[in-house]
């Protein structure tokens, strides 16, 4: 694990009425991968916009956002600039494969294209032999052939393989994957996630990866950052997070999903719990604590933004009644 | 590619046999004996009858039918009835106007649109975007006759900078050409970029939204380069349907502005035989624009097949 | 997984009224006002030659001043509203009429006879409005009547095209699978389940048909193949005052005015309509 490539220091994001996130904070080091887990509609995706610089018109981003090698706040280039980095320095895997690409355009140029664009490749011809070398590489089986297909003659499975391809294919030290396996078949989600993990290593890029999906966190992070109405609520290594949540939510969240308990056991049940309630539409989460209005254990106090509970090590929780520590908030007896 | 390309050639063919015989029947529902219309109720038994056999007005319709189609097919459908002129020469001469016309004004429209609508798709947020929409609201709402007198009134009436009716063949005089198409390409190119600006902003709206194209940014081009190479092709697919459509509504549009600036065009010639009660002639001309219709119908749906390559392989 | 997305298209359906929405049904509602009015009252009599100059700008008599022939401008104008609306609401229906049910036919029979009203439709289509009403009017004369069939004929097939288009979606979804597993007859499902579905794109087809018809109306009449003289046409009105161009502008104007106000009207309706009633929003 070497010196920090990324890093976020409290990114808020707002339209002109609403604000979407809030003090974001968080770290990535080179080799290391750190998932981003929550709901829909929490800003787990808006987070990777933002430090992308891809944030759609009328939404506005503060705070910083440092990458390695590059002087100063991300968030204050133009635009110009930013695209210079984007797709060099730092890529991203989208969640939709069949819509990713241009259907208009042949998969192997599009591959091409982004070697051209920062000139990693000297000439039309050497990109567009080195897009088949980077296919056979991301698994796709006559890469020569795939090369010259347009995206609807391929599958989800291989069109992410492709949209992986462009991602790495100038070696990126920040590889941003938002949900790259949901749309796809459960059969193919563990080979592209195999194959992300592996590129990712060799190349010894820090990996942020967004899903919703706890046992893909658990299989290919180390470092988990659980997220909440536009806040990060809990954060730390993936085996502590998991077993000993602090935060009412990161503790629903593990409830609800199908995970094995840390003892090894299945929980018996028929159904799985839920957490109560659903998530608020953006700009509609109570003020001070973003979850209390979910929340059983939630007190007057919880009116207050909670402060941020340091573990260690970049692990820390942000609730006022947080489990564990407080044994008469009776966790998980509920379910049984 | 070439299969599907047959396969709607051949589609051609039957909607222009079956559009003429729509035409020939619809012609036929006339009450009455054909040329006492065309001679007016006032004519004498004996003119009427030597007209009937002069262009055999009593034989079978299929013999009727075929002696026209095949006409056409000749580019010479017949005689007029009462003046006895040929009618192929004359269309060929009014339609030579008519395309200058329609070819100058749809060549400005698009010329206004693209850029226009591009610019109110990507300023869509933006004050000066919500405007330049809400003005070519305002420009689709104006006929393109009106527009016609009101440009008269200003640039001919007013400032004399131009004629306000009238034709000159590029050939003979290409100042006074220009001078004479200018209003009435103007006239029809306004509305019809208006059109053509709101359905280009909304390609390019749909575009916008797309995922490829964001995957474009993120692989390091601006959001203008993005559009340009990821997004032209995609947003041409929609408009290249609506500027097929344009083109026809052009070509009937231009008979009204034929008749707002006088111009001697294929409209002009229509209306004419309209009130000369010429059946034949309206019928050979309505063929003409039906047929024209018919064929930018079908080159929109090769263009289609060049630009999508999901039509290619018949994919989807 | 499917929660958040019914909750965005309910979010969405609930979307509130867009400003273009409320802009087009007030001008549309000032045109049905007009021609309300014009049933009770007009300032003259309709149509009749006054006993005062020709050629008057706009003035407290004649609050839009008078003609080449001496009749009251503003009358003319009242008058030609109600002309303009009978023109849309007739072709509009005959297009709606018989263009809705052959979409849906269409749209159902998959074999031979859908096809074969697709191809005649296409055919149609090759046919544009204003042509179609200028072969009427070379065979039965130029008349209001006879322009309003016309144009509703030629409407058809842009009626006949979006709902076939929106009835095969909606056959394709689950609870009409399900009802047919239930013994449920074509009619049923057509009645039932189509029409609902496919009942607010034909609104927003409406209204944009509507526009297009008052085009072509005020165009025929300006062409001397529509409504004829003596009676009141916003297009008539056009054309008798060209040739008076340089003296009496304003003649040109108000029922060029008129036209536009009219057609944006329904233009802005149509696309206020879309906006409101798809639940696939475009943002603006």
């Amino acid at each position: 694990m070497g010196a920090a490539v990324l890093s976020v220091q409290g990114l808020g994001v707002a339209t002109t009425r609403t604000p979407l996130l809030a003090d974001v904070s968080f770290t990535i080091d080179s080799g290391e991968r750190v998932g981003l887990i929550g709901e829909s509609g929490s800003g787990k995706s808006l987070t990777a916009l933002a430090v992308m610089g891809l944030l759609s018109d009328g939404v506005r981003a503060n705070g910083t956002v440092e990458l390695a090698g590059h002087e100063g706040n991300l968030l204050e280039r133009p635009e110009r600039e930013m695209a210079k980095i984007r797709g060099s320095d730092m890529a991203m895997i989208f969640q939709e494969p069949m819509t990713a690409l241009n259907p208009t355009m042949r998969v192997g140029a599009q591959v091409a294209e982004v070697m051209r664009i920062h000139g990693t490749e000297p000439s039309k011809a050497a990109a567009k032999s080195r897009a088949v070398e980077l296919l056979d590489s991301v698994g796709l089986p006559d890469p020569a052939n795939v090369a010259r297909s347009y995206p609807h003659q391929l599958s989800g499975g291989q069109r992410q393989r492709i949209v992986a391809a462009i991602a790495l294919a100038n070696s990126p030290d920040l590889l941003i994957c938002d949900e790259p396996t949901t749309a796809l078949d459960v059969t193919v989600q563990a080979l592209v996630l195999d194959l992300i993990v592996r590129q990712a290593q060799e190349r010894d890029a820090a990996l942020l990866f967004i899903t919703h999906d706890l046992a893909v966190v658990a299989t290919v992070c180390e470092r988990v950052m659980v997220m909440y109405g536009g806040r990060i609520v809990e954060a730390g290594p993936v085996t502590e997070v998991f077993t000993d949540p602090r935060h009412h939510y990161t503790q629903g969240l593990l409830a609800a999903s199908d995970l094995s308990m840390p003892d090894g056991s299945r929980r018996e049940r028929r159904s799985l719990p839920t957490i109560a309630g659903s998530v608020p539409g953006a700009g509609h989460f109570p003020d001070g604590c973003v979850f209390r209005n979910r929340c059983e254990a939630a007190t007057e106090a919880c009116t207050e933004v909670p402060t941020w509970h340091d573990r260690g090590d970049g692990a820390g929780y942000a609730c006022v009644h947080p489990l564990g520590a407080d044994s008469s908030s009776g966790h998980g007896a509920r379910d049984d | 590619m070439i299969l599907p390309l047959v396969r709607r050639f051949g589609v051609l063919v039957a909607s222009v046999v079956a559009s003429s015989l729509v035409v020939f029947a619809f012609m036929q529902v006339l009450p009455g004996n054909p040329a006492r219309v065309a001679l007016g109720l006032n004519a004498s038994e004996g003119a009427v009858e030597r007209m009937t056999t002069q262009f055999g007005l009593d034989r079978p319709l299929p013999v009727q039918y075929w002696e026209w189609a095949s006409g056409m097919l000749t580019l010479d459908p017949g005689i007029e009835y009462i003046s006895k002129a040929a009618i192929g020469p004359q269309i060929a001469d009014r339609l030579l106007i008519t395309l200058w016309l329609v070819g100058l004004a749809m060549a400005l429209a698009v010329a206004i649109a693209i850029p226009l609508g591009v610019w109110m798709a990507v300023r869509h947020r933006h004050a000066d975007g919500v405007v330049l929409t809400a003005a070519s609201q305002i420009g689709v709402a104006i006929p393109a006759f009106l527009a016609g007198i009101v440009l008269i009134s200003i640039f001919a009436v007013r400032l004399r900078w131009v004629p306000s009716d009238g034709w000159v063949a590029p050939a003979e005089d290409p100042v006074l050409f220009a001078k004479s198409v200018v209003l009435p390409t103007i006239s029809l190119a306004l509305v019809q970029g208006s059109v053509l600006a709101r359905y280009v902003r909304s390609a390019v709206l749909d575009v916008l939204r797309e995922d490829y194209l964001r995957t474009a940014r993120a692989k390091g081009l601006t959001p203008m380069q993005a559009l340009w190479r990821h997004g032209s092709r995609n947003a041409a697919i929609p408009v290249v349907t609506v500027m097929g459509l344009q083109l026809a509504t052009l070509l009937v549009g231009a008979v009204v502005i034929e008749r707002v600036f006088v111009i001697p065009g294929l409209g002009s010639l229509l209306l004419d035989s309209v009130s000369d009660r010429e059946l034949l002639t309206v019928q050979s001309i309505v063929m003409v624009l039906v047929v024209a219709v018919l064929v930018i119908n079908f080159i929109v749906d090769a263009l289609y097949l060049m630009i999508d390559p999901r039509l290619k392989t018949g994919a989807r | 997984m499917t929660q958040p997305i019914e909750q965005e298209i309910t979010r969405s359906r609930r979307r509130p009224i867009n400003a273009t929405l409320i802009v087009g049904a007030v001008l549309v509602g000032v045109i049905v006002a007009t021609a309300a009015v014009s049933l009770v009252w007009t300032p003259q009599a309709p149509m009749r030659v006054l006993s005062t100059e020709a050629y008057q700008r706009p003035n407290a008599e004649f609050w839009l001043g008078t003609d080449r022939l001496r009749r009251d401008v503003f009358t003319q104008i009242l008058l030609g509203a109600r002309t303009t609306l009978l023109v849309g609401i007739v072709a509009v229906g005959v297009a709606a009429l018989i263009g809705v049910p052959l979409g849906i036919l269409a749209a159902m029979s998959a074999g031979w006879f859908g096809q074969l009203i697709m191809r005649s439709n296409d055919i149609l289509l090759a046919f544009p409005a204003l042509l179609l009403a200028i072969m009427f009017a070379a065979i039965y004369g130029g008349s209001t009547q006879v322009a309003m069939v016309a144009i509703g004929i030629a409407t058809i097939p842009s009626f006949a095209r979006v709902t076939r288009a929106s009835a095969l979606s909606v056959l394709r979804t689950e609870y009409v699978t399900a009802a047919r597993a239930a013994g449920r007859g074509p009619v049923a499902i057509a009645v039932r389940h189509v029409l609902p579905n496919v009942a607010s794109l034909v609104i927003v087809q409406a209204s944009v048909a509507f526009a297009i018809a008052i085009l072509a109306e005020a165009a025929l009449a300006y062409l001397g193949l529509g409504t004829p003289t003596g009676q009141p046409s916003w297009g008539r009105m056009l054309y008798e005052a060209q040739s008076t161009l340089r003296s009496a502008p304003h003649l040109v104007l108000i029922p060029g005015i008129a036209i536009a106000w009219s057609v944006l009207g329904f233009n802005l309706l149509g696309d206020g309509l879309r906006d409101y009633l798809d639940p696939k929003l475009e943002d603006r």
